[in-house]
């Protein structure tokens, strides 16, 4: 091509432009780096605040990599036992491995140390917080539904490798907290059938707990988990930007186009600034607050261990799982011993998982929608999904909560047996009160819906009508307001038909009833001759 | 509207007068009790004599623990048996405020404490004459002078499965629990481990030398001195302050920066 | 909006129609799209003197960074760690990172508010189109692919396909075997099922190793215990003490409810239990001296001490083992023989 950025007049530009047109052309002429500027520099990008929670992940996860690369320069994993040396009073002299040893000197002797550590530990909380925050907000707007349900499974997927990158990393410092946690998990590996003892016993490399195990887990959460969380990271993006993100309903919003602002200059600038705020934050945080003080819990033994023994908050759900289950669920059959105390939440928690990593999925086969959907659901216009999502979030919330049983029953001066047997109780009861409460609810807000979009809002004036009457004025919405209220998609329950051979199948029936439970209940979308009708009175 | 008002302002009694009568008395009646209370520990100011101190603490444990006790200490349904329990007992439980217990429950809490020191001790010198039991120990050994990191592995093995590693307490079963151990006095420390009060167990000195009790006792008195390095400890309650920590605030603080960043400019 | 099936016969996964609405509705008289909203006007467009006043904000908050990221430098040095002094390093900590904050959010604080009140505050339209491939880009590929086989004969050669296969099948099968050596040649069941634990062997005190007397053993008290030589290990001490750690208590006999078989197993009212929860591997440790509950506090399981560590609530599903003990010729207190169970939690070979 003969267009060079140079052809613009001298005069005209200054000495840092000519320096920037000589720059872009000279790596333009060695990767045409233009084509990919033409592409997306001005791509759009919607503006919601929701959809910047799956930014905080990404950036914290940009300020775990910077903090996580500091500590790597320090940190050693070997579990050989060395005598302290640093400068904690309370640890002089005890024999604990090299791990805890660099681990506490990055706390106490290395200028920044804790700094680091500290951000590092935030940020990884944050990490997966903000994580489940974005799926739950890609679930309640629908926004998994094709073109995008392969890369929800790919966001499910990096979510499950955050939560393994975390645990892998608190369990390095080899303290107590971390270490019982490690002995929780081996016995759990031991509970499984027939390879459980020598899975346990190849993993931790010897009986537990071995002298090998936090080398391995830092192999695995410095190099492999990393590597993959990263390459799962790309393809998440790319299929972000091949699909283009979704929008809410609005005022020339359709479902064939996007309409937001462009990356270069607006979206850069927020979302660089953003990058910024969200480093920022966590900075205040770790400058503030004190996050796991390994130096408190020593280093890890088998024998002593701590009141308030928890996982990190991500991990809770599974804790809570596990003390859960009543007394005795263990039985000997042939001389092999059962341990269904470890087996049976292990099995709920994977079939959980399972149904939200496969639920786009189980929707598109009750709805049988082929179509592509880029404008995201209100909540309240899928009321089936909601409430699905409420009984995953009242249930997820059960087991988390049952992991802090202990905590609840000192700070609310309840008895620890009163606050499991309620945990149990509620673990049932609760889901099926959620999806009741939420569905109902959802329904209301769309009738309320309906009749703002009708009939306008209460304006609080009210006027006394010359028969004597007093009426509430009614404040019509403008166009644009009300077109957000109107656009949701309406599906009606499918109608069993024999298939070609004249047979109605168990699969018709089933999706059929499925259907059914999606849609009956449902509020009509508002007709043009309504909103016809409703204006002229 | 206006003029019901003013009807009722002249000559009548305002109606909150009768409110204000009854918090009047209700100042009067504890105001003159605390008076009388605190007239008491005056009176009992100074004994001169172990003679003198023995009886006064026999007149304080009758007004004050018979009840529960029964009037030779010898136990009643309501309370245990004192006979035994010795001078250290005392000085804990009556010192920390647990004891006069204010109602029965799964045990009893720390609350501010009723009697002087003097007083205390009049009562421990009394109990300590009803049967041989633990003294009060030579103040070496709880002069918060040991060695700290030898008490810091000693009390991560016996202390902290039920006080938390940095001491900020934990549950027990059917509703007790291993209260926080900061801010304590040395000598209450030594107190507890000596006297194992209620679940506690009891760490004798065969258990723990006088020496290995100061030496948890001077990293008890560390973590007091020595306040978190990364800054607030949120409790020192470990994962679950944390992880609510950075939902309420963390994550919450976020989304309030995003939906200023998303909000239209004036 | 339905599409004709494609002319080339591509097979789309048996649908006939590409954009079937399933079980939508659709609906012909829905109410029409008013189109965008008019443009919204911000101060800082209207009045030149804001915009200016605003850049001079932002330009502050840019300031305020760069302090920030000085002070941080500064506060590094200023701010030493002298050793065993924790208010020092807890100064250094505040300090550094309150710098690194205002670096942090001076930046951000800037560039956001740049971005929404100076920034051309248009909304912009994109078109888009459908994810699936052009019907020419589609054909385009069939015809690679197509082309592809009919050169190297992949569906028509069977034989060199399968065998490919097969090959790729079993290469991973070694990598399998690589792994047996992360453990040593052991049988790991087998050192499950014994502990340090044996006839004679002495209960000595955690950490310290001093053995105990029975004597010593007062009611209501309760001991950590480790087996006498386990101080002096040079290999393997964690993972012996995960096994063999003890706790050691005191009960009025006659609140021992013993059972008779194993009435030899206590010492006047001293019994001694594995440490070891049977649930998943935490330390029972947490000892109530007037209720005889011993509480794990990771998952709440509570055994009965005087009824034989029974399991009476959480998740644990058998009680405690039990160390047989008495005493030996000077009054210590000595193991009769090892634990005749394995001791922490359930394993598929446990009862083998």
């Amino acid at each position: 091509m003969s267009t060079t950025l140079e052809s613009t007049p001298k005069a005209d530009v200054g000495r840092g432009m000519r320096f920037t047109n000589w720059a872009a052309n000279y790596v333009d002429e060695r990767t045409s780096a233009s084509t990919a500027v033409k592409a997306l520099g001005r791509k759009i990008f919607p503006d919601h605040w929701s959809f910047m929670l799956g930014e905080v992940a990404l950036y914290s996860f940009i300020v775990i990599l910077i903090s996580g690369t500091f500590l790597t320069f320090y940190f050693d994993p070997s579990m050989s036992h060395v005598e302290y040396e640093g400068s904690y009073l309370p640890l002089k002299g005890i024999e604990m491995s090299v791990a805890y040893h660099t681990a506490l000197d990055l706390s106490f002797d290395i200028r920044g140390g804790l700094l680091m550590r500290q951000v590092h530990h935030w940020a990884a909380l944050l990490f997966v917080a903000s994580i489940v925050l974005h799926m739950l907000r890609v679930f309640f707007t629908g926004a998994f539904r094709k073109p995008r349900e392969l890369n929800w499974i790919v966001g499910f997927l990096l979510f499950v490798l955050a939560m393994a990158e975390g645990f892998t990393g608190y369990s390095l410092p080899d303290d107590l907290l971390s270490g019982n946690g490690l002995r929780i998990i081996d016995g759990m590996i031991k509970a499984f059938p027939v390879v459980g003892v020598w899975i346990s016993y190849l993993f931790f490399g010897d009986e537990f707990p071995g002298m090998e195990v936090i080398p391995r887990l830092y192999v695995l959460h410095i190099m492999l988990l990393p590597a993959i969380l990263i390459a799962s990271l790309a393809i998440h993006m790319v299929l972000l930007v091949v699909n283009k993100h979704t929008q809410f309903a609005g005022p020339g919003r359709t479902n064939d186009n996007v309409v937001g602002s462009p990356v270069m200059p607006v979206f850069a600038a927020k979302a660089g600034g953003f990058f910024f705020l969200v480093f920022g934050v966590i900075m205040l945080i770790a400058s503030l607050f004190t996050i796991n003080p390994i130096w408190n819990y020593g280093p890890y033994d088998p024998s002593p261990v701590s009141a308030g023994t928890q996982p990190d908050w991500y991990i809770g759900f599974a804790d809570g799982a596990l003390r859960l289950v009543p007394p005795g669920w263990e039985f000997v059959l042939f001389g092999y011993t059962w341990s269904m105390n470890i087996l049976v939440p292990t099995v709920v928690l994977i079939v959980f998982i399972a149904a939200i990593a496969l639920y786009p999925f189980f929707e598109a086969w009750v709805t049988g929608d082929k179509r592509e959907h880029h404008i995201a659901d209100r909540p309240r216009n899928a009321p089936t999904r909601t409430a699905i999502g409420a009984v995953g979030v009242v249930f997820y919330a059960v087991l988390w909560a049952a992991a802090s049983s202990d905590l609840i029953a000192t700070h609310f001066k309840l008895t620890i047996e009163g606050v499991i047997n309620t945990l149990q109780v509620l673990l049932i009861v609760g889901p099926i009160l959620a999806f009741i409460i939420t569905k109902r609810t959802c329904l209301a807000l769309q009738r309320k819906d309906r009749e703002i979009a009708l009939h306008g809002y209460e304006s609080g004036r009210i006027v006394r009508l010359p028969g004597g009457e007093y009426v509430e004025v009614h404040e019509q919405l403008d166009e644009y307001e009300r077109w957000r209220l109107l656009d949701y998609n309406e599906y009606q329950p499918l109608t069993v038909r024999p298939n070609d051979e004249g047979r109605i199948t168990v699969g018709t029936r089933l999706r059929a009833g499925m259907s059914r439970w999606f849609f009956e209940d449902r509020v009509l979308p508002i007709e043009a001759k309504e909103l016809e009708d409703a204006s002229k009175h | 509207m206006a003029s019901s008002r003013s009807r009722r302002h002249s000559g009548r009694r305002h109606p909150l007068m009768g409110a204000l009568l009854l918090v009047i008395g209700l100042f009067v009646t504890g105001g003159a009790y605390a008076a009388a209370s605190t007239g008491i520990a005056h009176a009992q100011d100074a004994p001169v004599s172990q003679e003198a101190l023995v009886e006064e603490g026999e007149k304080l444990f009758l007004s004050n623990c018979a009840s529960c006790h029964g009037l030779n200490a010898e136990g009643t349904v309501a309370g245990p048996t004192l006979i035994g329990v010795g001078a250290l007992s005392v000085d804990f439980q009556v010192g920390t405020g647990r004891m006069p217990m204010a109602a029965s429950g799964p045990q009893a809490e720390v609350k501010p404490v009723q009697f002087t020191q003097p007083q205390i001790d009049a009562m421990a010198a009394w109990v300590a004459t009803l049967a041989p039991g633990p003294g009060m120990p030579d103040p070496q050994y709880y002069a918060a002078d040991g060695d700290v990191a030898n008490g810091a592995e000693l009390f991560r093995i016996n202390c902290a499965m039920c006080h938390n590693v940095a001491g900020a307490g934990g549950a027990l079963t059917e509703g007790k629990y291993a209260p926080h151990l900061r801010d304590l006095q040395p000598i209450h420390i030594y107190g507890a481990m000596v006297t194992g009060p209620q679940n506690m167990p009891v760490f004798s000195d065969m258990n723990l030398t006088p020496e290995e009790k100061n030496d948890v006792i001077s990293y008890l008195k560390y973590l007091d001195e020595n306040p978190s390095v990364g800054g607030f400890s949120l409790g020192s309650l470990g994962p679950v302050s944390e992880g609510l920590f950075i939902w309420l605030i963390g994550l919450g603080g976020l989304i309030a920066v995003a939906v200023w960043l998303t909000a239209r400019s004036n | 909006m339905a599409k004709k099936p494609p002319a080339s016969g591509i097979e789309t996964s048996g649908h006939d129609e590409v954009m079937d609405p399933g079980t939508a509705v659709e609906h012909s008289s829905a109410p029409q799209n008013p189109g965008l909203a008019p443009e919204h006007q911000r101060v800082t467009d209207l009045d030149e003197k804001e915009a200016k006043g605003m850049e001079r904000r932002i330009a502050g908050f840019f300031l305020l960074s760069i302090v920030g990221s000085v002070f941080a430098a500064v506060a590094y040095v200023v701010f030493p760690i002298i050793p065993g002094d924790m208010s020092s390093v807890r100064i250094n900590n505040l300090m550094v990172g309150l710098g690194l904050s205002a670096a942090l959010l001076g930046v951000g604080i800037g560039a956001v508010q740049w971005a929404k009140a100076l920034m051309h505050g248009h909304e912009l339209v994109e078109e888009r189109h459908p994810t699936r491939g052009t019907e020419e880009a589609r054909a385009a590929a069939v015809e690679t692919f197509q082309q592809a086989n009919k050169e190297s004969g992949f569906t028509r050669r069977s034989l060199v396909r399968n065998t490919l296969f097969g090959a790729l099948l079993a290469a991973p099968i070694p990598a399998v075997a690589l792994f047996r050596d992360l453990a040593p040649a052991d049988d790991p069941i087998a050192r499950m099922k014994q502990t340090m634990w044996a006839e004679g062997v002495r209960l000595t005190r955690d950490p310290s190793g001093v053995p105990i007397k029975a004597s010593e053993v007062t009611i209501g008290s309760a001991f950590h215990v480790v087996p006498d030589g386990w101080k002096d290990l040079e290999h393997h001490k964690l993972e012996e003490k995960a096994k063999a750690a003890v706790l050691l208590m005191r009960l009025p006999v006659d609140e021992l409810n013993e059972d008779p078989a194993k009435s030899s197993w206590s010492y006047q009212g001293i019994v001694a239990y594995s440490k070891i929860c049977t649930h998943v591997g935490c330390p029972v440790a947490l000892y109530e001296q007037q209720t005889h509950h011993l509480l794990c506090p990771c998952h709440q399981s509570e055994f009965d001490v005087a009824n034989h560590c029974e399991v009476i609530f959480g998740p644990a599903a058998r009680p405690l083992p039990q160390l047989p003990i008495t005493i030996d010729a000077e009054g210590y207190l000595v193991a009769r023989s090892d634990f005749t169970e394995p001791v922490g939690p359930s394993f598929w070979e446990r009862e083998l």
